[in-house]
C-alpha cells in the first residue's frame, strides 16, 4: 500500500476540483477527496476554504471518513471559529451514537478543538460520556476533562466535572481509572494546593488493582500518583511496596523508574530490621542496572536518578560498580554521569578496579572527560584513605605524560590531597615544581602557589618561584592574586629574613595598585597584622587548617530527600526542586519523605506532635509512688524529717483532683497578701511576661525586657510558673524557672508562705533524672519564712547527679522539705538549659556527622508564626547556645545549619529552613539529626520556646 | 505533557512539526541547534536541554532528531519512551495516512484484538543474546554481561493462552516482561504464561551479569604502536576463537576509531577486506568467519601527520560477531503449551548470540 499518491501536486484549480469531489454523491469519491484535503493540510497548504464542504461530509456512518473530517476540524476550527459552530450539532449527535467508538471519537475531538464557543456546547455531551456504559467512552471523556480544564478551568469546576472525575478513580475498568488519575494529576499540577488526589486506603487499593491491568502509560500516572500518598504506618507502606515491586520488571523504563520512586519513598517508613527491607533493597538493584542497557537518552535520565539513589542509599548498588564502567563510544553526557557515580560508589573493596579504570579514561580523547577522570582519581584518594598512596603515584604517572590539561588537573587535585593528608606526600613537590611553567589555567596556578606557600620551608627556592609569579601580578585572575598574596605572607612568616622585600612588594601591589576590593582588604589585613603583631599574624595565617571532607559535592540532605520524592521527573535530571525551574508553578509545594512510623508504637510521631502547643506547658506529671518511696526515702535531707509519714502525702496528692474545686474556693477566703492566689497553676506560657512581672523579681524583669531582642547575657529564661501550689503543700507555694548563664545552670525559685505558721528548715533534693541534674549547693533560706512572705532563691545546679531515663525525658522530680512536711512535685525543664557553650561544631565535622547519622534518626518539625529573618533567628538561638555553622540561600529560602551539644555530650545537628512569605505567617522547617533521637522532640520544643519569646 | 514535537534531519532542517496545544515557534529549536553545535558529534547532544521558557527532550534515531517541547514538570523517561515509540511507528509505516486507520480497542485484553483468524497457526520465538564486554589490554575481562531478549512472532487464531517453560529458568533473575505475561505465575513457577498479542512483539528482555556465566567467544591479539618523532606506526591484530561452545563464529567486523593524527593506513588482511576513512578516521575490517586452522589477521603501517606529537591515546577495538544456534548464557526453552484453543499450532525456537557493545582496549 502506498499513500504517496495523495501527496502528488495537482494542477492549478486544485481547491476547485476538491470542492466538486467533496460534494460528490459517491461515497468512495468523497472519502478520496477528504484524504487529499488532509494530505494537503499535512504538508502545510491552506485548504481552509473547503471548510463548509468538509464539514458536510461529517454526517456519515463511515468511521474512517468521520475520523478524517474530525482531523480536519481540529486543525482549522481555531482559525474558523464561526464556521466550526456549524459542526457542533453533529458532535452532539455523535456523542449519542449507538457505536461507542463514535461517541468516544466525538468527545475526544471536541476536547481538542480549543474554541471557546465550542467548549460551551461540550459540557452536556461530556457529562453523559463520563457516565457512559462503555469504558472506552468513559476513559476518553476522562482525558477530555483535563483538556477542557486547560481551556477553561472555571467552567470545569462550575460544571462539577472534577467530582465526576474523582468518582472515576473507583471505576471498574482499569483504563478508566488510569486516565482519571492522569487527568486529575494534570489538573492538580496547575492547582498545587488543591487536594484533587486526596487518597485514602480504599482508593489506593483501587489504584493498585488498576495498576496491574492498565497500559504502560497509565501505569506511570498511577505510580506517580501513589508516590504522593503517605501511608499511615509501616504495614501499609510495606503492602503497597509489595504490590508495586512487580512493576520493576516492566519493559517500559518510565514505569520502572516511577516504581523505584514509590519504593524509595515508602522504604523510608520501613524499619531496617525488617526482613522485607533487605529484600526490597536487593530487588531494586537489577532494574536500575537494566536501565543502563537502554538507549543513551534513557541511560542519561536513569544515571541522573541513580546519582540521587546512591547518595541516599549507597547499599543498593554497592556491588554493581562495573556496570558504570565507561565504553569508549558512550555519548559524552553518559560518560560524565557514569564517572560521577563511580566515585560515589568507590570504596576500599573496589578501589583497585576503579583506579585502573580511571587511569584508562585519563588517556581518552575527550578533554572534558579526561579532566574529570583525573579529578576523580584525586577524589578517590581523599575518599578512600588506603588508596591515597596509589592515587598519588597514578597522578604522578599522569603528570609525566606532560599532556598540558592532564598536568593542570592533577596539580589541582594534589593540592586537595595535601589538605587531606598533611605532611605525607610532600616528596612529590619537586616533580610538581618542574611543571610550573606549563600551568596556564588560573585554578592550577592557584593550586601550585598554594602548595609553594604552604610548604615554603621545604622548598629551597620558594621565594624565587613565587617571585616569578609576581612579575605578571596584575594580569593574573583574582583567584591567583589572592593565593599569591597569602602564599608570600606565609613564606615571609616562615623565612622572614630573606623575603622582607618580596612581602612588601606584594602588599603594595595588592593594596595600592589593585582595583579589587577583596584583594585590597586582604592585603590591608595582612599588612596591619604583620606591622602590629607578627606573632598574632603567625597564629592567624599559619593556623592549622581544618581537614577537607571526603565528599565534595554531596547534595544537601534535605534537598536530597526532596529530590528522592521527584525521582523520574525533570527535577531529578536537574537535581533541583521543581519550584526552582518550572515556570508557572503557582504555589510551591515541597515534597518530603514520610517519617518512619511503626504501626506498633502509638507514641507521638513528629507529625502528630502538637506544633502549636504552648512551650513549657506543664502536663500533670505525678511520679509513681514506687519511684518516690524508693528514691526519696533514702535521701539525706539534712535536718531530720518531721511531720506526717509519706503515705499521707501521697493520699493528699491523690485527693487534690477530687477536692480541687472545693479547696479552691475555701482557700480563696483566706487573708491574702499579693494579688489573688492562683491555686490552679496556669500553664507557664499562658502567662504573658507582663503579667508574670508583678511576682517576678527584678532579675527576671530584666530578662523579660531583653529576651525579645536576643540577649547576650544567657539563654532564654521562661517566666516563673507555679510548680507546687500552696494547697498541695500545706501553704508552701513554690514557683520557679530554669536559667543558664555563662555555663552555669540554676533553678530560680520563689517560695511563698501562704500558711499561718512560720516555715523553717528548708531542704531540696532531686530524684535521679535523664541528664543527671542535681543541686550544686544546699537550698539556702537564710531567715525563717513568715506567713505571707516571699523569698527568691537561685539554686545552682550541676549535671553530675545520677542518671535515670525519665518519661518524658525532661521530667524532673523534686522533693522539698520544711519544718512542716516533705512535699513532692514534678516539673519539666526546658532542654536548652543543657545546651553547652562549646556546642559549635566544625563545618566539616558537621557534614560528616550529618551523613553518618542514619536517616531514621532524623526528625522534622514545623515552627509556625515565627516572623523572624535568618539573622534574627540565628542570634536568638545563639544566645541559647544553638550555633549557626553555615547559612545558605537555596531558591530564595534561607537554610541555617546549626549544632548544639548537651551537657552529657550528645550532639544535635539541625537544619532550619526559613520559608519567607507573609511576615505574619513565616514557617520554619526544622530537621534534627541526633544519635539519640529521643531528644529531638525536646530540642524542637526548646527551639520553639526560644524563637517565640 | 508534550506541547509540541519537531522532527529534524542531520542537516538541520525541521521537516515536520506537530503542536498539541498552542503553536510553539520553530525558533525554540535554535537552542537545540546551539547544543548540537557545542556537542560536535551528533550523538553527544544532551537529551534534556533547558531554554528560558521550555524544556527540550530529544532522541536521536536513524539520523533523525525527535525534539519534543515541554512546558511542565514531566517524567522525561515517559517522553523519551514515547518518542522512541513514535520513531518505531515511522519506521514501520511509510506514511501516516493509511488505507485503514486502526480502530479503538474494546477487548478485555488491551494488547490483543478480537476475532483473529489464521489458516496456518504458528508461534515462533527468537532467543537473541548480545554480549556487552570490556576487555582490557592484557586480555582479561573488565566487565561482561549478556543482554538477552525473546522476540515472538505469533500467528494464532482466537484467544490462545500460552505457557513457555525453560530448562534452566534460574538463569533469569533480572527480567523485563511484556505486559501480557502473568507475573504471579512467573514468581511462583518460573513459567511464562500469557495470552499473546497478535504478530511480532518482544516477550521478555533479560540480563545475565554474573561474570562466570558470561563466556567470551573471541580473543584479540593486538599490537598498535606509534614511534616517537616519526610519522609512522605499526598496526597488527589477530582474532581467534575462545569459549565458542564448538560453534562457528561468523559475521565478524572490527571497527577502530584511529587517533586524529592518523593520515592513512596501509594494511594487509589475511582474510576479508578493510577500509579506512581518512575523514572520520574509522577503520573497518570485515572479517567474515573464523576458521581455527588459519586465524584472521590484519597487519601493516600507519601513516601519521608529520611533525604532530605521537598520539596519547590508544584506540579501542569494537568487535561485532554472530553465533547461530547458540544462546551463550545456556538458556534453553523446554516446551510451549497452548490452552484455550483446539487446533495444533506449529512451534519453533531459534537461538542466536551476537556481540553487543564488545570493546577491546589496546
Amino acid at each position: 500500500m502506498t499513500d504517496s499518491k495523495y501527496f502528488t501536486t495537482t494542477k492549478k484549480g486544485e481547491i476547485f476540483e476538491l470542492k466538486a469531489e467533496l460534494n460528490s454523491d459517491k461515497k468512495e469519491k468523497k472519502k478520496e477527496a477528504v484524504k487529499k484535503v488532509i494530505a494537503s493540510m499535512t504538508v502545510g497548504k491552506d485548504v481552509s476554504a473547503l471548510f463548509p464542504d468538509v464539514v458536510n461530509c461529517m454526517q456519515t456512518d463511515n468511521l474512517e471518513l468521520k475520523k478524517l473530517v474530525y482531523l480536519y476540524l481540529m486543525n482549522y476550527a481555531k482559525s474558523q471559529p464561526d464556521m466550526a459552530i456549524m459542526a457542533v450539532n453533529t458532535f452532539v449527535k455523535d456523542c449519542e451514537d449507538p457505536n461507542p467508538l463514535i461517541r468516544a471519537l466525538a468527545v475526544r475531538t471536541m476536547g481538542c478543538i480549543r474554541v471557546d464557543k465550542i467548549t460551551e456546547y461540550l459540557c452536556e455531551p461530556l457529562r453523559k460520556c463520563l457516565k457512559d456504559e462503555d469504558p472506552y467512552v468513559r476513559k476518553t471523556a476522562a482525558v477530555c476533562v483535563a483538556k477542557l480544564h486547560d481551556i477553561n478551568a472555571q467552567l470545569v469546576e462550575d460544571q462539577g466535572f472534577l467530582d465526576t472525575l474523582k468518582d472515576l478513580i473507583s471505576d471498574s475498568n482499569p483504563m478508566v481509572v488510569a486516565n482519571a488519575v492522569a487527568a486529575l494529576s494534570e489538573i492538580a499540577e496547575s492547582h498545587p494546593s488543591s487536594n484533587l488526589l486526596d487518597l485514602n486506603p480504599q482508593s489506593i487499593n483501587k489504584l493498585l488493582t488498576a495498576l496491574n491491568e492498565c497500559t504502560e502509560w497509565g501505569q506511570i500516572f498511577i505510580l506517580d500518583c501513589l508516590a504522593n500518598y503517605t501511608p499511615k504506618d509501616d504495614r501499609e507502606a510495606q503492602s503497597i511496596c509489595e504490590r508495586v515491586t512487580p512493576r520493576l520488571s516492566h519493559a517500559n523504563s518510565a514505569v520502572v523508574l516511577s516504581a523505584v520512586k514509590v519504593l524509595m519513598k515508602f522504604m523510608e517508613m520501613l524499619s531496617k530490621d525488617l526482613d522485607y527491607y533487605g529484600t526490597l533493597l536487593k530487588k531494586l538493584a537489577p532494574p536500575l542496572v537494566t536501565l543502563l542497557s537502554a538507549e543513551p537518552e534513557l541511560q542519561y535520565v536513569a544515571l541522573r536518578n541513580i546519582n540521587l539513589i546512591v547518595q541516599k542509599r549507597p547499599e543498593i548498588l554497592k556491588h554493581e560498580m562495573k556496570v558504570f564502567f565507561v565504553k569508549y563510544n558512550d555519548p559524552i553526557y553518559v560518560k560524565l554521569e557514569k564517572l560521577d557515580i563511580m566515585i560515589r560508589l568507590a570504596s576500599q573493596a573496589n578501589i583497585a578496579q576503579v583506579l585502573a579504570e580511571l587511569k584508562e579514561y585519563a588517556t581518552e580523547v575527550d578533554v572534558d572527560f579526561v579532566r574529570k577522570a583525573v579529578r576523580a582519581i584525586g577524589r578517590c584518594a581523599i575518599k578512600v584513605e588506603q588508596s591515597a598512596e596509589r592515587c598519588v603515584s597514578t597522578l604522578l604517572d599522569l603528570i609525566q605524560t606532560k599532556v598540558n590539561y592532564v598536568v593542570q588537573e592533577a596539580i589541582v587535585v594534589i593540592k586537595d590531597i595535601f589538605r587531606k593528608y598533611p605532611n605525607k606526600y610532600e616528596s612529590v613537590i619537586a616533580t610538581l615544581c618542574e611543571n610550573l611553567d606549563s600551568l596556564d589555567e588560573p585554578e592550577a596556578r592557584a593550586a601550585m602557589i598554594w602548595i609553594v606557600g604552604e610548604y615554603a620551608e621545604r622548598i629551597d627556592n620558594a621565594d624565587e618561584l613565587l617571585e616569578s609569579f609576581l612579575e605578571g601580578f596584575h594580569d593574573e585572575s583574582t583567584q591567583v592574586q589572592l593565593q599569591l598574596l597569602t602564599a608570600i605572607v606565609k613564606l615571609f612568616l616562615k623565612k622572614p629574613t630573606e623575603t622582607q622585600e618580596l612581602v612588601q612588594q606584594v602588599l603594595s601591589l595588592a593594596t595600592q595598585d589593585s582595583d579589587n576590593p577583596d584583594l585590597r582588604d586582604r592585603g590591608y589585613i595582612y599588612w596591619r597584622l604583620l606591622s602590629t603583631d607578627p606573632v598574632a599574624a603567625k597564629e592567624v595565617v599559619l593556623a592549622e587548617k581544618p581537614l577537607i571532607s571526603e565528599e565534595t559535592d554531596l547534595i544537601e540532605p534535605t534537598l536530597l530527600d526532596e529530590l528522592i520524592c521527584y525521582i523520574g521527573t525533570l527535577a531529578s535530571v536537574y537535581h533541583k526542586p521543581p519550584s526552582a525551574f518550572v515556570e508557572g508553578g503557582r504555589g510551591v509545594v515541597h515534597k518530603s519523605l514520610p517519617p518512619r512510623t511503626a504501626s506498633s508504637e502509638s507514641t507521638e510521631s513528629p507529625e502528630t506532635a502538637p506544633a502549636g502547643a504552648p512551650p513549657g506547658e506543664q502536663p500533670d506529671v505525678i511520679p509513681t509512688q514506687g519511684d518516690l518511696l524508693g528514691d526519696l526515702l533514702n535521701l539525706d535531707l539534712g535536718p531530720p524529717v518531721s511531720g506526717p509519714p509519706l503515705a499521707t502525702t501521697s493520699v493528699q496528692m491523690g485527693a487534690v483532683d477530687l477536692l480541687g474545686g472545693g479547696l479552691d474556693s475555701l482557700m480563696g477566703d483566706e487573708p491574702e497578701g499579693i494579688g489573688g492566689p492562683n491555686f490552679v497553676a496556669p500553664p507557664a506560657a499562658a502567662v504573658p511576661a507582663s503579667l508574670g512581672a508583678p511576682i517576678g523579681s527584678g532579675l527576671s524583669d530584666l530578662f523579660d525586657l531583653t529576651s525579645g531582642v536576643g540577649t547576650l547575657s544567657g539563654s532564654y529564661v521562661a517566666p516563673k510558673a507555679v510548680w507546687l501550689p500552696a494547697m498541695k503543700a500545706k501553704g508552701l507555694e513554690i514557683s520557679g524557672t530554669f536559667t543558664r548563664q555563662v555555663g552555669s545552670i540554676s533553678m530560680d525559685l520563689q517560695l511563698t508562705n501562704k500558711a499561718l505558721q512560720v516555715m523553717t528548715d528548708f531542704a531540696i533534693q532531686f530524684n535521679r533524672n535523664s541528664f543527671g541534674l542535681a543541686p550544686a549547693a544546699p537550698l539556702q533560706v537564710h531567715a525563717p519564712l513568715s506567713p505571707n512572705q516571699t523569698v527568691e532563691i537561685s539554686l545552682p545546679l550541676n549535671t553530675v547527679g545520677s542518671v535515670m531515663k525519665m518519661e518524658p525525658l525532661n521530667n524532673l522530680q523534686v522533693a522539698v522539705k520544711n519544718n512542716i512536711d516533705v512535699f513532692y512535685f514534678s516539673t519539666l525543664y526546658p532542654l536548652h538549659i543543657l545546651f553547652v557553650e562549646d556546642g559549635k561544631m566544625d563545618r566539616q565535622m558537621f557534614l560528616a556527622t550529618w551523613k553518618d547519622i542514619p536517616n531514621e534518626n532524623e526528625a522534622q518539625f514545623q515552627i509556625r508564626d515565627c516572623p523572624l529573618n535568618a539573622e534574627a533567628v540565628s542570634s536568638k538561638l545563639q544566645s541559647s547556645n544553638i550555633f549557626t555553622i553555615a547559612k545558605r540561600n537555596v531558591e530564595g529560602q534561607d537554610m541555617l545549619y546549626q549544632s548544639l551539644k548537651l551537657t552529657n555530650g550528645i550532639w544535635v545537628l539541625a537544619e532550619l529552613r526559613i520559608q519567607p512569605g507573609n511576615p505574619s505567617f513565616t514557617v520554619l522547617q526544622l530537621s534534627l539529626k541526633c544519635r539519640a533521637p529521643e531528644v529531638s522532640q525536646h530540642v524542637y520544643q526548646a527551639y520553639e520556646t526560644i524563637l517565640k519569646n | 505533557m508534550i506541547h509540541s514535537l519537531f522532527l529534524i534531519n542531520c542537516s538541520g532542517d525541521i521537516f515536520l512539526e506537530k503542536h498539541w496545544k498552542s503553536v510553539v515557534s520553530q525558533s525554540v529549536c535554535d537552542y537545540f541547534f546551539e547544543a548540537q553545535e557545542k556537542a560536535a558529534d551528533v550523538e553527544n547532544v544532551p537529551p534534556v536541554i533547558s531554554t528560558p521558557h521550555h524544556y527540550l527532550i530529544s532522541i536521536y534515531r536513524d539520523k533523525l532528531f525527535f525534539v519534543s517541547v515541554i512546558q511542565t514538570e514531566v517524567p522525561p523517561l515517559f517522553v523519551i519512551e514515547f518518542l522512541h515509540r513514535v520513531a518505531d511507528t515511522f519506521q514501520v509505516g511509510s506514511s501516516n495516512v493509511g488505507d485503514t486507520l486502526p480502530t479503538g480497542q474494546l477487548s478485555n485484553i488491551p494488547w490483543r484484538r478480537a476475532g483473529v483468524k489464521y489458516t496456518n497457526n504458528e508461534a515462533y520465538f527468537d532467543v537473541v543474546e548480545e554480549i556487552d564486554a570490556i576487555i582490557d589490554k592484557s586480555g582479561s575481562t573488565v566487565f561482561a554481561e549478556i543482554q538477552g531478549v525473546i522476540d515472538a512472532c505469533i500467528k494464532l487464531s482466537g484467544m490462545p493462552d500460552l505457557s513457555l517453560s525453560f530448562m534452566n529458568p534460574r538463569l533469569l533473575d533480572d527480567v523485563s516482561f511484556h505486559p501480557c505475561i502473568r507475573f504471579k505465575r512467573w514468581e511462583s513457577e518460573r513459567v511464562l504464561s500469557f495470552i499473546p498479542p497478535d504478530g511480532n512483539f518482544r516477550l521478555i528482555s533479560y540480563r545475565v551479569s554474573s561474570q562466570n556465566l558470561v563466556a567470551i567467544p573471541v580473543y584479540v591479539k593486538h599490537n598498535i604502536s606509534f614511534k616517537e618523532n616519526s610519522s609512522c606506526g605499526r598496526f597488527d591484530i589477530t582474532i581467534g576463537p575462545k569459549q565458542n561452545m564448538g560453534k562457528t563464529i561468523e559475521g565478524i567486523t572490527v571497527t577502530v576509531h584511529m587517533p586524529k593524527v592518523v593520515l592513512n593506513m596501509n594494511l594487509t588482511p589475511t582474510q576479508g577486506s578493510y577500509t579506512f576513512d581518512p575523514v572520520t578516521k574509522v577503520l573497518t575490517w570485515d572479517v567474515g568467519k573464523i576458521t581455527p586452522q588459519k586465524l584472521p589477521s590484519l597487519k601493516g603501517l600507519v601513516n601519521l601527520q608529520s611533525g604532530a606529537p605521537k598520539p596519547e591515546e590508544n584506540p579501542s577495538l569494537n568487535i561485532q560477531f554472530k553465533i547461530q544456534q547458540l544462546a551463550i548464557s545456556g538458556l534453553k526453552v523446554n516446551r510451549l503449551d497452548m490452552y484455550g484453543e483446539k487446533y495444533k499450532p506449529f512451534k519453533g525456537v531459534k537461538y542466536v548470540t551476537k556481540a553487543g557493545k564488545f570493546q577491546v582496549r589496546t
